[in-house]
């Protein structure tokens, strides 16, 4: 059973994000609170009625390739994806003119995070296709918009995201798929796709594929890749699904988890493209793609960490063994109240909060920079979205691992068998902090991109407003006092390794940072985003339990979690020279 | 046709239900929630509405204090085209037949060819109020719907019973309560949410509608479930299963 936190999400709505003041912007005239309320009650019964019970039957069944090459996902999914198409929740934040309705992504996302919540493997369906939607949005033409996007915002096409070859993972410059023009002004496009998403299945009478390649004669490297519009049936004159592409589904794997979700092989052969954008300048519109999806994919971190908690507190309340301190010697004690679990259940708690509070201001920052009618309020906010997409995407998914594995560790031995349901949540983990650009690509990201933008402003602005949030709990009185002084010295912890890093000369050293530096950054982060719920909780919290908690759980987390985030500063502030002083020979290869 | 469904907003149930000490009526706070169960009844509704045209018109009834109105708002979003709400402090803690009369003036003012009702509400189990409404309009009642057909000039529904199900028919116009399972209730659409926005919601009282507020109930006390009992355990001796066959005789399970 899934549970949608709907109390937690207004909240971090209301008070991380400002909802009043975004709904505010001309762009969301139609959109008001009380109507965003309505929807997120509908979406989350919607989301934990009909695609949560999917969820165990995607993993046990998975997605088979047939013989002849199609795909069959379990009819669950079928039948939950067609309610969740005639719903209308697809085209949420979508474009008006197409169909969509127009809401800020942070809603989008809020809706999101139940869908993922509900069914990772499945999710990732529409969320690709979500990532599709912008591409073209941004960079398709008019005629491309008109045949593909309808289909695409009401969710009856899917979207697939095609990057990665053999050769050809994290280094993008390395792919090798081969696209010719055509005389009628298409492309041909050949070559072999591995691991791609959704690439092949049942539940959509249309697949339109986004595929990289290169054309002829251009540059070496990612400047020579070009970003095309490959359906799987070519659409009619009455932009029905018609001819059969060259695009084939040549086997799928066999993976540690999200089986629901079909990872396939693609070969293209002379397929049919067309060129979204200019030639050459491909990874412009793929990086208007990945920068949503990685948000997304940091939702699954969130996702994993809620639905493993709700799990495990479950668990908790009704497994007997022992006795606590003080309780009867009659009747043995709920496993909740030995200390050592209410750690673990408090830590999975308190992370999944303040990952909530990030990803949500990280979506805030992405609407403010495309609707705000200021110019540089918009570049402000584009600058602020960049510098939180890799901490948002690496912070929340290695988290997602390690609270899946609390969830498990709650079960004691009956989270290592399947039947729980626990385990399923800790293996479809952990592809999260893989695939969307690994999670150490999103620490170079971090150091190399976006820490220099502005020379180093953007960075400083953000922890320059991190330090408000300190300062501002001073109203609060004594009781967050603690969370203060925590806080002040997590921001200056923070500050002194982004200054050491902003000032490195030789490159390799911000390399050797990156990843503890991303961690503490979200630690630190993550930390400021609880406080400012806990300084709005505060009054209320004598009787209210959602509000007490929310206090509670922020004190906990500033007080024995964010410290531990301290430790990193070592690691995140030493130069490489300790990586290498252990020679390749020596590692024993 | 004009096609009326009584609806409750009730607490949601996942959060514990109090009582209040004095009164002992259901505390009900500002937000309540569509019950459930009649998420059925509107189901039923507009597949009739949708079967029988254009000028077809779904409308809710509803009594109970309106706070935010969020029950209300499920089913219009769902696509019933209005509501009907009786929310007076003279009524708090109504009995059956007083919620009954208080559903059966309102309707009988909007006019019906069809009321559509749950079995009984998911707070309060009474069970009558549909059969009490039927006799106050003067119609025939088919309750218990498992399954409902659309005749020439009236219903036809299979009724659930202990053993299997009985074929009722009868012209319209009639009241009609169906069981969780009638049908598969749809989710409110994305548009569906939105429309109910601005969809018309008329807020009445009981004086509004010549209804006395009279009751003949009164609830004298309220007792917690007792607790359940240690069962005896039986130690196997090699002559157990006489005691335990002597116990099952007392019991006259055997
Ligand atoms: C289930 C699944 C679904 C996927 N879905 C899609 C999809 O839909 N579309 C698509 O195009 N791709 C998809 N992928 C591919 C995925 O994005 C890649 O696997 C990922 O980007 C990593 O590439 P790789 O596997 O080649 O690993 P490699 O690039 O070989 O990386 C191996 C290790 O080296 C590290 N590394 C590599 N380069 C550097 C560097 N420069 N600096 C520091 N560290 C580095 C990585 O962090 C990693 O730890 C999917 C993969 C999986 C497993």
């Amino acid at each position: 059973m899934y549970r949608p936190p709907l109390r937690d999400i207004k909240f971090v709505l209301e008070h991380v994000v400002d909802l009043e003041a975004l709904v505010k912007l001309p762009a969301y005239d139609h959109v008001d609170v009380g109507t965003v309320h309505g929807l997120l009650d509908e979406a989350g019964r919607f989301m934990s009625e009909v695609v949560a019970p999917t969820n165990r039957v995607g993993d046990t069944q998975g997605a088979i390739r047939n013989d002849d090459g199609t795909v069959t996902v379990p009819e669950e999914f079928a039948k939950a994806y067609q309610q969740y198409v005639a719903a209308g929740w697809n085209g949420i934040k979508s474009d008006q003119g197409y169909g969509g309705h127009g809401f800020p992504g942070v809603i989008g996302l809020a809706v999101q995070e139940m869908l993922t919540t509900a069914n990772m493997a499945f999710s990732l369906c529409p969320m690709l296709t979500m990532s599709a939607i912008l591409a073209l949005t941004h960079h398709g033409t008019e005629e491309q918009k008109v045949t593909y996007l309808e289909k695409l915002i009401s969710g009856e096409w899917t979207g697939t995201m095609v990057l990665t070859e053999p050769e050809a993972g994290s280094d993008l410059g390395a792919l090798r798929a081969k696209a010719t023009p055509a005389d009628d002004g298409t492309w041909r496009v050949s070559g072999t796709k591995i691991f791609i998403t959704w690439g092949e299945h049942d539940m959509a009478e249309n697949i339109v594929h986004l595929v990289l390649a290169r054309a002829p004669d251009g540059p070496p490297g990612t400047k020579g890749i070009s970003l095309f519009i490959i359906p799987k049936f070519l659409p009619d004159a009455d932009g029905r699904p018609g001819e059969a592409n060259a695009v084939s589904c040549v086997s799928i794997e066999h993976k540690l988890g999200i089986h629901g979700s079909p990872t396939c092989v693609m070969a293209f052969d002379e397929a049919v493209g067309y060129l979204v954008g200019e030639v050459n300048d491909g990874m412009r519109a793929m990086f208007t793609m990945m920068n949503d999806a990685r948000l997304h994919v940091g939702l699954e971190g969130l996702g994993i960490t809620e639905r493993a908690y709700q799990l495990a507190a479950a668990h908790a309340a009704q497994r007997t063994q022992g006795r606590a301190v003080g309780a009867s010697h009659v009747t043995a004690t709920p496993i909740i109240e030995h200390p050592d679990v209410r750690r673990m259940l408090l830590t999975m708690k308190a992370y999944s909060e303040a990952m909530r509070g990030l990803l949500y201001d990280t979506a805030r920052a992405i609407d403010l920079s495309h609707q705000h009618p200021d110019q540089s309020t918009r570049r402000h906010f584009h600058d602020r979205a960049s510098l939180l997409t890799p901490v948002a995407k690496a912070w929340c998914t290695d988290l997602g691992v390690e609270m899946a594995s609390l969830g498990v560790q709650i079960h004691g031995g009956m989270g290592f068998v399947e039947e729980t349901g626990a385990a399923q949540y800790y293996r479809d983990a952990r592809i999260a902090p893989i695939y969307e650009g690994t999670n150490g690509i999103q620490g170079v990201d971090l150091v190399t991109r976006k820490l220099p933008l502005a020379g180093g402003e953007v960075v400083r602005s953000y922890l320059d407003e991190l330090a408000g949030i300190c300062t501002e709990l001073e109203a609060a009185g004594t009781e967050l006092a603690s969370v203060r002084r925590g806080l002040e010295q997590g921001v200056d912890q923070l500050r002194t390794a982004t200054d050491w890093l902003l000032s490195r000369t030789d490159p390799n050293d911000a390399l050797a940072a990156a990843t503890p530096y991303l961690r503490l950054f979200g630690t630190v982060a993550g930390g400021c985003y609880l406080a400012r719920q806990a300084r709005a909780a505060v009054d209320g919290a004598g009787d209210d339990d959602f509000l007490a908690a929310k206090v509670a759980t922020t004190r906990f987390y500033v007080d024995q979690l964010l410290p531990q985030a301290f430790g990193l500063v070592p690691a995140a502030t030493a130069d490489a020279s300790a990586l290498f002083a252990v020679t390749t020979e020596m590692l024993g290869v | 046709m004009k096609i009326a469904v009584c609806v409750k907003q009730i607490p949601d149930p996942a959060t514990p239900y109090s009582l209040d000490p004095a009164t002992h009526f259901v505390v009900r706070p500002h937000d309540q929630v569509l019950d459930d169960t009649d998420r059925y009844g509107i189901e039923v509704g507009l597949q009739m509405a949708a079967a029988a045209g254009d000028d077809a018109t779904v409308t809710v009834f509803s009594m109970g204090p309106s706070g935010s109105m969020q029950g209300i708002r499920q089913a219009l979003s769902m696509g019933a085209d209005g509501a009907v709400v009786v929310d007076d402090p003279a009524l708090r803690g109504a009995e059956a037949l007083l919620t009954a009369r208080i559903l059966a003036a309102a309707i009988a003012r909007h006019g019906f060819d069809v009321v559509v009702t749950g079995t009984e509400s998911t707070d309060g189990y009474s069970g009558v109020v549909p059969q009490q409404i039927a006799e106050l309009l003067g119609v025939p009642a088919l309750t218990f719907a498992r399954k409902v057909e659309k005749t020439a000039d009236g219903v036809r529904i299979e009724r659930q019973t202990a053993t299997g199900y009985d074929v009722v028919e009868a012209a319209l116009p009639v009241v009609l309560s169906v069981t969780a399972g009638s049908v598969e209730p749809r989710y409110p659409s994305f548009k569906g949410i939105m429309a109910a926005k601005s969809k018309p919601v008329e807020t009445l009282t009981a004086s509004d509608l010549g209804v006395e507020v009279a009751t003949a109930q009164a609830i004298q006390g309220v007792e917690p479930v007792p607790a359940r009992q240690a069962g005896e355990v039986i130690e196997d001796d090699g002559e157990a299963h006489l005691r335990i066959i002597a116990l099952l005789e007392q019991r006259k399970v055997v």
